[in-house]
């Protein structure tokens, strides 16, 4: 029972890491909710963008490859440099903001008070055009990502555990730096929203559209700003995924996975986005622990496995029954 | 000139209330079905059937169905792919059950029990609204189709995992199975395209499809003036569900003939029929079956044009089908937020008045 326990222990804390990284994602989602009642169903297929931007940037592919052999009967792949980490970042985070823009001037600009739903539906149709043209920019193989991310079991916790416990817990490098990664971000951006002229700026966006716009708040610039930081913190989830799974469409479906964490945490709140991460991180490494483990098999007749497709969503959902806005989300309040 | 109801006089009030109130619309009407019954299963051929036709059908019936949930009721949900999965099992269990059980009977079984697993699905939408409830049905999606996958007796225990259907046959021709013929299965599918459709436009413009609309439009109002949203929302859970189940189990047992449910009814199919609807147009019949048809037959066309005739690769085609489907929806909803059908509407007001406007 006391190997139980701590196994149990272990998949708790490496629950908690990968409940970060859903985080990660899912804080791109209350920074453009909050500030333009979007709710951005692209969001997994920008952090998919942005990893295969960055690779394509830094090993010099050609974008378009296919499609440019396709139509001239050329064979070009690759422009034959590879360009530094730091050179390539940048690159990418322009490319990101680029994108912003575009999807400002040409998408948004035309939807503004329609519908919540018919922005969220565009939102789908973005991310489906967005996955193609990564595709078709870049390659639809799977990418490794060469960055400097520790990766690998954690020695020091390794041996500590092993020390106290007679178990050593295995914890990946990696999760940890998604972990200081994703508190780093959270820290920078309240003060960002809290001290900066543009972030006060944000914060009067989100809480009163016509009222920010009457103070002289141009709602378009704000509106680019949100989704360059969103497609900036896409590219971090985009770069941490990446680097645990490679860079390949599975990764777009990370969105998916976000939305339950949004639910529990409430759409609304940076807060809840990283706690209803965690919940859900926990919840679903504990749970499927549980529902395999032989004692559950002698208790209830069988067992489960790969509960973790459906898990976060049925807890979100039972959840919602009973709380409708989430953990930290605004109190919904209707009118007629 | 010729698109006028001038000359075309209504004597009772069920002539002035059916669906095409105009002569040329009914006449244009009566004739699509009479090519569609009595010219298309004798040319037909196995490449149309499979490619265009059969999936064409199948999959109007799935968007009729989420247009009634979400189009109507304002339900907005990404389970249908789940729900397509109900259906496809409950067909297969009630086929390999019950061998001597009509074809016909076993399909509408199935969207029985889908109606059923759908309004278990649908309870929560009585507290969670909007998007919450959007996400909410991903639950079904994935909680239905991991059920099917691990739970062994719904597939009686093959090895392969997957569910494969038997031959099964109405009035002496083969529905089911691979020797099939493709005008059979055409037919199959044709005879409850029609009679789904008609049950669809006949419930959403009576008192139950009204109520559904003032649900949508706003749904405390709607309290306030005796629309009973339990019953309401339910019943638009159920009915939708029916429709999609029918969809799953022909999918299945006609179009397919063997599936693996990850990949025959994955989230990917809830989001297609999703943008079939919201192609063709929310709240709108004619629109279930333009938003189908063009998501049908646009990949089709484009393969053809860039594999076929431009000889580019297949994965390149690919992915500019997944382009072209996002750019047309982000149009859409830029140009015409109520799709096609909006947009048909207005043409045949349009034509009414032509050529002398004013």
């Amino acid at each position: 029972m006391y190997d139980q326990f701590l196994y149990g222990t272990e998949a708790a804390i490496n629950g908690l890491m990968t409940g970060v990284m859903y985080s990660l994602v899912a804080l791109g989602f209350v920074l453009i909710f909050k500030a333009s009642g979007i709710f951005n169903y692209a969001q997994g297929v920008m952090a998919l963008f942005g990893a295969l931007t960055l690779v394509g940037i830094q090993s010099g592919q050609v974008p378009f490859a296919g499609i440019i052999n396709a139509i001239f009967g050329t064979n070009v792949q690759h422009f034959g440099w590879t360009l530094p980490a730091v050179a390539a970042i940048i690159l990418t985070i322009g490319v990101m903001i680029l994108f912003a823009w575009l999807v400002e001037r040409l998408l948004l600009k035309h939807l503004v008070n329609q519908e919540p739903i018919i922005l969220f539906m565009a939102t789908i149709g973005l991310a489906y055009f967005m996955e193609g043209v990564g595709d078709l920019m870049w390659g639809s193989n799977i990418k490794k990502i060469d960055l400097p991310i520790p990766q690998g079991i954690n020695e020091t916790i390794d041996s500590l555990t092993y020390d106290w416990f007679g178990y050593g817990f295995y914890i990946d490098n990696l999760d940890i730096t998604a972990a200081i990664i994703a508190i780093i971000l959270v820290v920078a951006l309240t003060i960002f929203s809290q001290y900066s002229t543009t972030g006060r700026a944000l914060r009067a966006v989100a809480d009163d559209h016509q009222a920010a716009l009457s103070v002289g708040i141009s709602l378009r610039k704000i509106w680019v700003i949100v989704w360059g930081i969103a497609g900036f913190i896409a590219l971090v989830a985009g770069v941490m995924w990446g680097a645990k799974s490679g860079v390949q469409f599975s990764l777009s479906l990370i969105t998916l996975k976000a939305l339950p964490v949004l639910m529990l945490g409430g759409f609304t709140s940076i807060p809840g986005a990283i706690i209803g991460g965690m919940i859900i991180g926990v919840g679903e490494k504990v749970f499927e622990f549980v529902v395999s483990s032989s004692w559950f098999g002698d208790f209830f007749g069988f067992t489960m496995n790969a509960t973790e497709n459906w898990f976060a969503y049925v807890l979100a959902l039972i959840f919602l029954v009973f709380r409708p806005q989430g953990l930290f989300g605004d109190k919904i309040i209707e009118r007629v | 000139m010729l698109y006028r109801e001038a000359g075309d006089y209504k004597k009772t009030y069920a002539e002035d209330s059916q669906t095409f109130p105009l002569k040329l619309d009914r006449y244009a009407y009566y004739a699509l079905l009479a090519v569609a019954f009595l010219v298309v299963p004798f040319v037909i051929n196995d490449y149309w059937a499979s490619a265009v036709l059969i999936p064409f059908l199948i999959w109007s019936i799935a968007s009729l169905g989420l247009n009634i949930l979400t189009g109507y009721c304002g339900q907005v949900s990404l389970g249908t792919g789940g729900f397509m999965a109900v259906g496809a099992y409950a067909a297969y269990k009630l086929m390999t059950s019950f061998p001597d059980l009509n074809i016909m009977i076993v399909v509408l079984l199935s969207g029985a029990i889908t109606a059923s697993v759908g309004v278990l699905f649908g309870l929560p939408s009585l507290r969670i609204k909007g998007f919450y409830l959007a996400v909410a049905t991903l639950a079904a999606q994935f909680f239905l189709v991991w059920l099917f996958n691990k739970f062994e007796w719904f597939y009686n225990y093959s090895a392969s995992g997957q569910i494969s259907a038997p031959t099964r046959s109405m009035f002496g021709f083969e529905v089911t199975g691979a020797t099939a013929s493709a005008s059979a299965k055409y037919i199959f599918c044709l005879v409850l395209v029609v009679g789904l459709a008609w049950v669809a436009r006949n419930l959403t413009r009576g008192r139950i499809g009204r109520s559904w609309m003032a649900i949508r439009d706003m749904d405390i109002a709607a309290e306030i003036i005796g629309v009973n949203p339990l019953k309401t929302k339910l019943t638009a859970f159920a009915v939708s569900s029916f429709f999609i189940g029918v969809a799953g189990a022909l999918f299945f047992a006609v179009y397919l003939g063997a599936v693996e449910v990850g990949e025959a009814f994955g989230i990917q199919k809830s989001f297609l029929v999703l943008f079939m609807i919201i192609i063709g147009g929310l709240g709108s019949i004619l629109g279930s079956f333009i938003g189908a048809a063009f998501l049908v037959l646009m990949p089709v066309l484009l393969k053809n044009i860039m594999v076929g005739m431009l000889g580019w690769p297949i994965d390149l085609a690919a992915h500019i089908v997944l382009v072209t489907i996002g750019f047309l929806i982000m149009l859409t909803l830029v140009l015409e937020p109520h799709g096609v059908a909006q947009l048909w509407r207005v043409i045949k007001q349009k034509l009414r008045l032509w050529p002398f406007p004013h």
